[in-house]
């Protein structure tokens, strides 16, 4: 479980990014955060992370994220950055993969046995000896999530996870979302993505929550949307 | 492809050469190293007017080209740049030096004529094995190879990190200069007046981009110490490696055998 109390944020003290966020996240959940650009949504992820220090707290499964807790937090909140080029930053996929798993004492062979089994998992073997400028941005999204995956976190939190992406390459992202059996936030424009993968959204708007409710409830809500700078998901808008 | 373009992709087809596999590639990073670190010292340490000794010298980069499968034409190709400094420093010899040291038919050949050629040669050979290391070798087992020879942590990470933070730049610069250059057709660089600016979002941006590089890093559990993923080498195998060719360099520094060599022959004739 996922609690966020009252967690506020500014960079600039006059100008709070957020606005005392608070929810809960209860296990296996899917959450869809959603808001217009600058609204907060990757800077909320930040904070959660401890990448950034705001006020209020996150805690992950009983512990509180603070400087002293980062590395058993980390482990269990896995982050896939929007941009795949800045999360896969070694040569070849399988030195990605195994980048955070030695970090966190795993010897080699417990490494590439987890590295054989995630990638067998998302039927994406042929990724292991690939060199990450070689392969398609597809391939590379895919491969980033594998990278998280790897490390076994009990949640995900994604940013933008089908930003950039062809058709194809979109579906079978949302088809891996599908099959993850951790719990998931997922920040995205991407409506139809957030309505075919998370059950629950929160939408936010100037660092604030502005609703957090049923998926279908809140994306079908063109008012509340377009309110907040959003537009109704592309398969609901031909209705 | 532009220049920025063209030095990204020489960095990466590196990173792909080092993991080629050939019996080079196989010893441990830790042998190259110190056999290369040797071989450099090797080389400078020859007087400038040792030519004959310095080109003994090549024997180690020839067979490793010929063992690793790297091309000594793509060699020359990455060091195009380097060599002319090379030649710079060089190049006044000639016209200082003007001892004469032998006679070649109508050619009087002085000393700094041999110096330039001998440091030359010494300036190429040293590059040469500089790019086997890094062509036989990845960064990240190199810089393992460096802990292990008790560097300081510190300034093995820099290194890591400057390698790979170097990609970044340079992958923001060529989009940069695209971006740019779509818009000034008929410019051939930068123009002197947009370099302020210009350098200015490029550091930003690729500000930008390593501070979520190093996110990226740190929420996998990045603590300040890169761990290996490599396969353990033949520990055994690469201790031969040094020491032979350890031996070989001594020999080849201290026994004059270009001078039994050409004795050889003048005999024979």
């Amino acid at each position: 479980m996922i609690e966020v109390k009252n967690l506020t944020f500014a960079y600039e003290k006059e100008k709070p990014v957020l606005h005392d966020i608070s929810f809960t996240v209860k296990d296996g959940e899917r959450i869809g955060l959603i808001g217009a650009n600058g609204a907060g949504k990757s800077t909320l992820m930040k904070v959660m992370l401890g990448l950034l220090d705001g006020e209020g707290s996150v805690i992950v499964e009983g512990i509180p994220v603070t400087q002293k807790t980062l590395a058993e937090t980390r482990k269990k909140l896995g982050f896939v950055l929007q941009n795949s080029d800045n999360q896969m930053f070694m040569p070849k996929v399988y030195d990605d993969m195994a980048f955070g798993l030695l970090n966190y004492g795993m010897n080699k062979e417990e490494t590439e046995k987890k590295i054989d089994e995630v990638l067998s998992s998302m039927h994406i073997e042929y990724l292991k000896d690939r060199y990450n400028h070689r392969i398609s941005g597809g391939e590379k999204r895919m491969a980033a999530i594998a990278t998280v995956l790897a490390m076994e976190p009990s949640a995900l939190l994604m940013d933008e996870p089908t930003s950039a992406l062809d058709p194809k390459n979109r579906r079978m992202i949302i088809q891996i979302i599908n099959d993850l059996k951790q719990t998931c936030i997922i920040t995205s424009h991407d409506l139809d993505m957030i309505m075919d993968t998370c059950s629950r959204v929160i939408l936010i708007d100037e660092g604030r929550i502005i609703k957090d409710g049923p998926a279908v409830e809140i994306l079908r809500d063109r008012k509340l949307l377009e309110a907040h700078g959003m537009e109704l998901p592309l398969s609901l808008s031909r209705l | 492809m532009n220049r920025a373009q063209q030095a990204l992709y020489e960095m990466k087809q590196t990173d792909e050469l080092a993991m080629m596999d050939s019996p080079v590639h196989r010893f441990s990073a830790l042998s190259k190293l110190m056999v290369t670190v040797i071989y450099i010292v090797t080389v400078m340490s020859f007087s400038k007017y040792d030519f004959g000794g310095v080109f003994m010298m090549a024997l180690y980069p020839y067979l490793v080209f010929q063992l690793s499968g790297l091309s000594f034409k793509l060699c020359m190709y990455r060091m195009r740049y380097v060599i002319p400094l090379v030649a710079f420093v060089g190049i006044f010899n000639p016209f200082i030096d003007r001892t004469v040291m032998f006679q070649a038919r109508f050619l009087s050949v002085t000393g700094g004529m041999i110096s330039f050629v001998t440091l030359m040669i010494k300036g190429i050979l040293c590059l040469c094995a500089a790019f086997l290391l890094s062509g036989t070798a990845p960064v990240d087992e190199i810089c393992g190879a460096l802990r292990r020879l008790h560097v300081p942590s510190v300034f093995v990470t820099v290194f890591l990190l400057a390698y790979r933070y170097m990609s970044v730049l340079m992958e923001e610069v060529a989009v940069m200069s695209d971006a740019y250059h779509l818009r000034a057709p008929r410019q051939k660089g930068i123009a002197f007046e947009t370099w302020g600016s210009f350098l200015g979002q490029l550091l930003l941006r690729s500000m930008d981009r390593a501070q979520e590089l190093y996110a990226a890093m740190q929420l996998r559990g990045y603590d300040g110490e890169f761990r290996q993923t490599g396969n353990t080498k033949d520990r055994s195998v690469s201790f031969v490696w040094f020491v032979v060719w350890t031996a070989v360099f001594l020999i080849l520094r201290f026994v004059p055998v270009a001078s039994l060599i050409g004795n050889l022959f003048v005999r024979q004739l």
